[in-house]
């Protein structure tokens, strides 16, 4: 029970697929202007990432080597059409927000990757839960960002006023930087610093040593 | 896992598996649809609404859209047509179908839509008294990449802008999604679509200088999206013009549509 609990909560923050895989970037920049339409997108995202470890961790003794990508996918795709029907017909104007990232579930790697590193090597119950603690650790991300880009950009949370902006005769001036996509990168890479600060063993080996300075003569 | 490579296992395990997701997709689509579609028909009523500035925030659509009268329009003729339903009419499907369109020669398929439907909707709302207060055209136009569908409303003088707002498109949010912006939107009530009988409304570089004569006519650029602003200008000049619903306009004022 204990390794359950382990494979939940681990990719919250000690693997979380967004500061330390570095996957699914893109959503992370596009729906994240406003915390409501954030939230609908993680739950999008966890039940697909669960239920297709789960589908695909069932049928995992059956699938050929030589397929098993495209049976990955074919999955994933039927899961995320049927979300995206789901959210038309129950959170239509939300869906109209979220437009094509929906759709574009089918293309992050959190999924995909989940699929093949996990489901594929493990029974259908923790490759579900596998699914859910990656989609909250997803989840977790997105929310800090759409957090602060929707209370600095707009000066409001789900929605409502928080700080009382210029335009409607309040003090704060919102800084439109925050509505653009630069800004989630900057507060993703926040995000990773502050992680990596409390969490060394994240920090990775860096790629390239600065040598030591050397002076002409010493070089010759 | 060997045993699972053949090429038997591999066609069954393929076979199988696209018949069992078809099968659930299809099956989400089919039993969703209704829901889905009374969303849309919500949705457009909504931005119709919205168009004239007569949208109430939590009062029921379905309540405030029975002040809106749907009527259908003969675009070759400029007058009325009852020659089919306007609650089933999907003009979005008509205008493809080239019997019922009409095919837009270059000069005069400024909005970039191709093709011209002849029998378009139009939305009228009328005052206590039974007179007409103000008319919604649907209108559309090709921006920078994507169709941008939305409706203009004007005053019952058939001249001064209510309001116009777009209900789908594509466009870079930001910069020319800003389409959907309010305060540019609140730029438009007041304004006057013609001049000498010429559509004059449109979308100038800048800011609109209020003491120009004819400053009346013009309405401030998005800026950074020019092609976006000039799609919008287009679209207006078209549906306004003579191959939209200017033939229907003249008709209406003189009393014969």
């Amino acid at each position: 029970m204990s390794e359950m609990k382990e494979t939940l909560v681990q990719p919250i923050l000690r693997n979380n697929p967004i500061a330390l895989q570095i996957l699914g970037i893109c959503s992370a920049l596009a729906v994240t202007t406003s915390m409501s339409v954030t939230v609908v997108m993680c739950i999008a995202l966890t039940s697909v990432t669960a239920f297709s470890n789960l589908f695909i961790s069932l049928i995992r003794k059956q699938i050929p080597g030589s397929i098993r990508i495209i049976v990955q996918m074919i999955i994933i795709a039927s899961l995320v059409i049927v979300v995206d029907q789901v959210l038309k017909a129950y959170a239509f104007e939300i869906s109209k927000q979220l437009s094509v990232f929906v759709g574009l579930i089918i293309t992050n790697c959190i999924v995909m990757g989940r699929a093949e590193a996990f489901a594929m090597k493990n029974p259908p119950l923790p490759s579900f839960v596998d699914g859910i603690g990656n989609g909250l650790g997803y989840s977790v991300v997105l929310l800090v960002v759409a957090f602060f880009r929707e209370l600095f950009g707009a000066g409001k949370l789900f929605g409502m006023q928080i700080l009382p902006v210029v335009t409607e005769g309040g003090w704060y001036n919102p800084n439109g930087l925050m509505l653009l996509a630069p800004s989630a990168f900057f507060l993703i890479g926040l995000f990773i610093w502050a992680l990596r600060s409390w969490d060394k063993s994240q920090v990775e080996e860096p790629d390239f040593k600065m040598a030591k300075h050397t002076t002409v003569e010493e070089a010759a | 896992m060997s045993s699972n490579d053949g090429i038997k296992k591999t066609l069954i395990v393929a076979f199988s598996l696209c018949i069992v997701c078809s099968v659930v997709v299809s099956t989400a689509a089919v039993v969703l649809k209704p829901t889905q579609e009374a969303n849309k028909t919500l949705d457009r009523k909504r931005n119709i609404l919205a168009a004239a500035g007569m949208l109430e925030e939590g009062a029921s659509i379905e309540e405030q859209f029975k002040q809106v009268e749907t009527r259908i329009v003969d675009l070759r003729t400029g007058k009325f047509s009852d020659a089919v339903d306007p609650a089933s009419y999907d003009q979005r499907k008509a205008s493809k179908d080239p019997s019922r369109s009409k095919t837009l020669s270059q000069d005069e398929d400024i909005a970039k839509i191709k093709r011209r439907v002849d029998l378009a909707e139009v939305y009228l709302v009328n005052d206590s008294a039974g007179e007409l207060d103000k008319i919604i055209l649907p209108v559309h136009g090709y921006g920078l990449w994507s169709t941008l569908y939305g409706f203009m409303a004007l005053e019952s003088d058939l001249n001064t802008v209510v309001g116009l707002g777009f209900a789908e498109h594509g466009e870079t949010p930001g910069l020319g999604g800003e389409v959907d912006n309010p305060s540019w939107k609140a730029k438009w009530p007041g304004k006057k679509v013609y001049r000498d009988g010429e559509v004059e409304l449109q979308l100038i570089k800048g800011t609109v200088d209020p003491s120009s004569s004819s400053a009346q006519w013009q309405v401030d650029g998005l800026s950074g999206a020019t092609l976006t602003s000039n799609g919008v200008s287009n679209l207006v000049q078209f549906w306004l013009g003579e191959q939209g619903y200017q033939p229907f306009i003249e008709n209406l004022k003189a009393g014969e549509a």
